[in-house]
């Protein structure tokens, strides 16, 4: 397979592509701009033919690999399969051609699915109305946490800046709450993942300004005593945010409204089937209860009738706008064309199926390694690889790499940071119980080679465009472009 | 059976057997009884592939798309070469995650490299990264690396001129921190450094103008890196990066971060989105950088070989010190654009930017020759140029539509401070000499 760069490939005096001959005739930019508006140095940009262009992309997809090529038991990534018809729907041109700021007459079908979404969301996670504006899961925590801080703010409560976080939480957690202004207080767990009840208690003084929790947590495990610590937080004028990277576990079987959250987020990436991109677009709605609707961001989409329109003027005391235009479009309506196709009972098997899914490998899979725990699991569940370093040096990474050459992509190594050579594993519902059952014999099959010749996992993958990867001179001396060479 | 849920009946219950339960409603027994949903979600009930579709294209079917689109303000009507979707749709590539294990996804890693050079030729900046959500975001986080690059500073300035949702998406960002906000004023619909050079002072660290600006005047920056430089704050421009092939760059204008939206470069309109935030920067912020960042590296045999890098930036690693709290980004709309470049090439991409400001001019001398419209003048513009109409320009563009052309955005609804007559157009390669004359001949009807 070639590696050359685009630009590498490129030819002086090739091209991709024509334009129509233009309309009006044309001119040079000096004909158009005044001397200090001008670009002096082109942009270096490939000179390539169509077919050049094509062979070259395709030829880098090929050194790639996605949920359409095999199993992806990523933990906390929920890479479910991305249905084909959703692809097809976003580029009808009716969706795909409507620009941002045509008026909400001529945008009613786009704005009815997108009000019949939240509704939906709201349905599926128990809370009351919400908005699709955040572009990532990530960006849904940090618009929650603003929501939080107008709350307060409202309530002449704007002392309250500490945000209590799990030790296991997504790293996104404390960075979402710091950037949203807030002081972050990591929370111990207990030795079975749960948020330390006494450890808690310490915390719940005027200063509190909430948690911020994933209901199951990171190692899988249901937050048995939710109610309870959500009467807590609340007694001591606090909120609770929902991280929704979980929620695939709990689809139809249980709601965070139904807990007590105040604020969730969900990941249409991830729950809602629709896919990653190689890093997004992804999609992270924010629903909520009754006491931070006043300030969810704007515009939202109002019904009257049968018509609906964007409106702003009901929220005097929004957060304001947290996209330029209304989020990821495209990624919502696939999540649109999802719930069609799921309906409620669907849904609710998706979940329990994930969950069967997950506890099937689990129970196969604890003798082999150590295991945080062996009780029933949700969607995901965790093992620690301590034992394999500490008898034969085998790490979390050298099974990670293995797997690769074995054709499947690894489940999240060395999170969640609470278990040392952690493994993160979520089949989730839409695999059969063949690709589970096979999966279990490659990795019977890498620990055995992990007794008989660690080396060979040492040196893995083998299989792939390249060996293991020297991350420590990458970030060193960073090359992050291409320079020609001189 | 479900066609998404490939378990059998038998299946099912061997599993069950497998696990030590008897029905599925046991893998649920560790949730307490009192949150246990007992009903079902109130959804519809599920359909076919076929009824799915069916449903969704008639719905499609009630927004009114007109061919003939004159809208910007963000997001722009251009050709898109048929090939970026035939790439864009290669499973490996749009059924990927973010690619955490390197040596499965050299693919998408070399991709994101090159659209980091490929941002970094354009602004003449020195380092980049694999994308941000979208250019309205990217000013906040341009803002937070001047912020974090010059730490005991707290205040933060911008242009009048910046898109007013960009201005809103900045409020809402700083909200509840001890980051000042504050607008330099732009009299004339253009930047003016005499404005700047008021507000600046030593509790400054950055100021973000955006060229075009919202009126689609190219902003003329002489003397601003400058005037910032010298009392240390950062120079942020917002650019559209198509203009970026004709026009002089933000790294020609002596700025330290580039931001904008690559749109214009092969990604559909969508509604607004997904499009995709672009941000670059000179090299001493490189590790101040949000974001996923491919870097170069070799395997252990020496090839050259492509990985994530420069994580001790970020959310997983550095937790609540990250630079940022990205962790998706736009990564497939970036391929997307580094797709449409490669197609187009250096000559492509000035022939459309020329095209484009040929079509403006046109479509503008006409009709700011028509009786009761002028321009709303200032410096020269790229392909956006704002009327100032005789009447309010929310119910000249009512009628024009009854003649099927977008006629294009009301200033008014952007900014409602704004004065209700300013309409801004924009003019793309797509549009033909016929339907410039069209708009022309419907806007003198409409406003005689």
């Amino acid at each position: 397979m070639k590696d050359t760069l685009i630009f590498e490939e490129s030819r002086e005096g090739r091209r991709g592509f024509t334009l129509p001959a233009a309309g009006i005739s044309g001119g040079a930019k000096e004909d158009f701009l005044p001397k200090a508006y001008r670009r002096s140095t082109p942009a270096a940009l490939p000179e390539l033919s169509e077919v050049e262009v094509v062979r070259h992309f395709t030829g880098l997809s090929m050194k790639n690999y996605g949920i359409d090529l095999g199993f992806y038991p990523l933990g906390s990534c929920t890479m479910k399969y991305n249905p084909k018809v959703n692809e097809d729907v976003v580029l009808l041109p009716g969706f795909a051609e409507l620009h941002p700021l045509q008026t909400a007459e001529t945008a009613q079908g786009t704005l009815e699915l997108l009000h019949g979404l939240i509704t939906d969301l709201c349905g599926i996670t128990g809370m009351r109305w919400g908005t699709l504006q955040p572009f990532a899961g990530a960006h849904g925590e940090f618009t929650a946490m603003k929501l939080f801080r107008a709350y307060f703010d409202h309530r002449k409560d704007d002392h309250r800046k500490k945000i209590l976080i799990p030790d296991s939480a997504h790293g996104t957690n404390p960075a979402s709450a710091h950037l949203a202004g807030f002081q972050v207080v990591e929370l111990p767990s207990d030795p079975e993942g749960y948020v330390d009840l006494e450890a808690l208690e310490e915390h719940l003084d005027d200063t509190l300004a909430g948690i911020m929790l994933t209901n199951p947590n990171t190692l899988g495990r249901f937050e048995k005593d939710i109610r309870l610590i959500a009467r807590k937080i609340h007694q001591a004028g606090g909120l609770l945010y929902y991280d929704g990277a979980n929620m695939n576990a709990i689809l139809g079987h249980a709601r965070p409204g139904d807990m007590g959250f105040d604020a969730v987020h969900l990941n249409i990436h991830k729950t809602f089937s629709t896919p990653h991109g190689g890093g997004g677009p992804g999609s992270g709605p924010v629903l909520v209860g009754e006491s931070l609707e006043p300030y969810l961001p704007v515009p939202d989409i109002r019904r009257d009738g049968d018509t609906f329109r964007w409106a702003s003027e009901h929220r005097p005391r929004s957060i304001g706008r947290v996209s330029g235009f209304y989020g990821n479009i495209a990624v919502l309506l696939r999540a649109v064309c999802y719930l069609r196709m799921m309906g409620s009972e669907g849904l609710k098997a998706a979940g329990t199926l994930a969950v069967l899914n997950a506890n099937y490998l689990k129970r196969h899979l604890t003798s082999l390694f150590d295991s945080p725990d062996k009780s029933l699991c949700k969607h995901e569940f965790v093992l620690s690889a301590k034992t394999w370093k500490e008898k034969h040096g085998i790490t979390a990474l050298d099974i990670a790499k293995a797997l690769l050459d074995r054709g499947i992509h690894p489940p999240t190594i060395y999170f969640p940071l609470t278990v040392p050579e952690a493994l993160m594993i979520e089949p989730t519902e839409t695999e059969s119980r063949e690709t589970l059952d096979s999966f279990v014999d490659t990795l019977k099959d890498i620990l055995t080679t992990a007794k008989k010749d660690p080396e060979a996992l040492h040196r893995a993958p083998e299989k792939m465009p390249v060996s293991r990867i020297d991350e420590v001179r990458a970030a060193k001396t960073p090359i992050l472009r291409w320079r020609k060479e001189r | 059976m479900h066609p998404f849920l490939p378990h059998t009946d038998r299946d099912i219950q061997e599993m069950l057997d497998f696990c030590g339960l008897q029905k599925p409603e046991e893998l649920f027994a560790d949730i307490p009884e009192d949150v246990l949903l007992k009903k079902n979600l109130p959804l519809a009930d599920g359909l076919s592939e076929f009824e799915a579709f069916r449903l969704l294209e008639k719905t499609a079917a009630k927004n009114r798309i007109e061919s003939v689109c004159f809208l910007g303000c963000g997001s722009y009507d251009h050709i898109i070469p048929r090939t970026v979707n035939r790439i864009t749709s290669l499973p490996q590539f749009y059924t990927a995650y973010t690619p955490y294990q390197a040596e499965m996804s050299q693919g998408f890693l070399q991709a994101m490299f090159e659209f980091q050079t490929m941002i970094c030729e354009l602004t003449s900046l020195e380092v980049s990264n694999a994308s941000l959500y979208d250019g309205h975001t990217a000013s906040c986080e341009a803002a937070v690396m001047a912020l974090q690059a010059c730490r005991d500073r707290n205040k933060v300035l911008y242009a009048e001129t910046l898109h007013p949702f960009t201005k809103q998406v900045l409020r809402t960002h700083f909200y509840g921190t001890d980051v000042v906000l504050k607008e330099v004023q732009a009299p004339s619909g253009c930047f003016s450094l005499a404005a700047l050079e008021e507000e600046l002072d030593d509790d400054t660290a950055c100021f973000i103008g955006q060229s075009p600006n919202i009126f689609g005047f190219l902003e003329d920056y002489t003397g601003c890196a400058e005037a910032l430089h010298a009392r240390g704050a950062f120079f942020i421009i917002s650019s559209n990066p198509l203009s970026l092939a004709v026009t002089r760059s933000q790294g020609e204008w002596g700025a330290d971060i580039g931001i904008g939206d690559t749109q214009v470069f092969g990604l559909p309109r969508f509604f607004g989105g997904p499009s995709c935030g672009y941000i670059a920067a000179t090299e001493k912020l490189t590790r101040k950088m949000p974001g996923r960042i491919v870097g170069q590296s070799v395997d252990t045999k020496g090839r050259r070989a492509f990985i994530l890098t420069l994580q001790a930036r970020e959310q997983h690693i550095k937790r609540h010190r990250a630079t940022s709290n990205i962790c998706s980004n736009q990564a497939l709309a970036a391929l997307a654009s580094t797709v449409y470049l490669s197609l187009l090439g250096p000559e492509g991409l000035k022939e459309t930017a020329l095209q484009n400001m040929a079509a403006a001019r046109y479509l503008y001398d006409r009709l700011t020759a028509l009786p009761g419209i002028t321009g709303y003048a200032g410096n020269p513009f790229f392909n956006e140029f704002t009327l100032q109409l005789p009447k309010p320009a929310e119910q000249v563009a009512a009628e024009i539509l009854k003649r099927g052309i977008l006629a294009g955005v009301p200033y008014k609804t952007l900014d409602s401070r704004g004065s209700e007559n300013l309409l801004v157009v924009a003019v793309t390669e797509k549009r033909t000499r016929d339907e410039l004359e069209a708009y022309a001949e419907a806007l003198q009807e409409v406003t005689a």
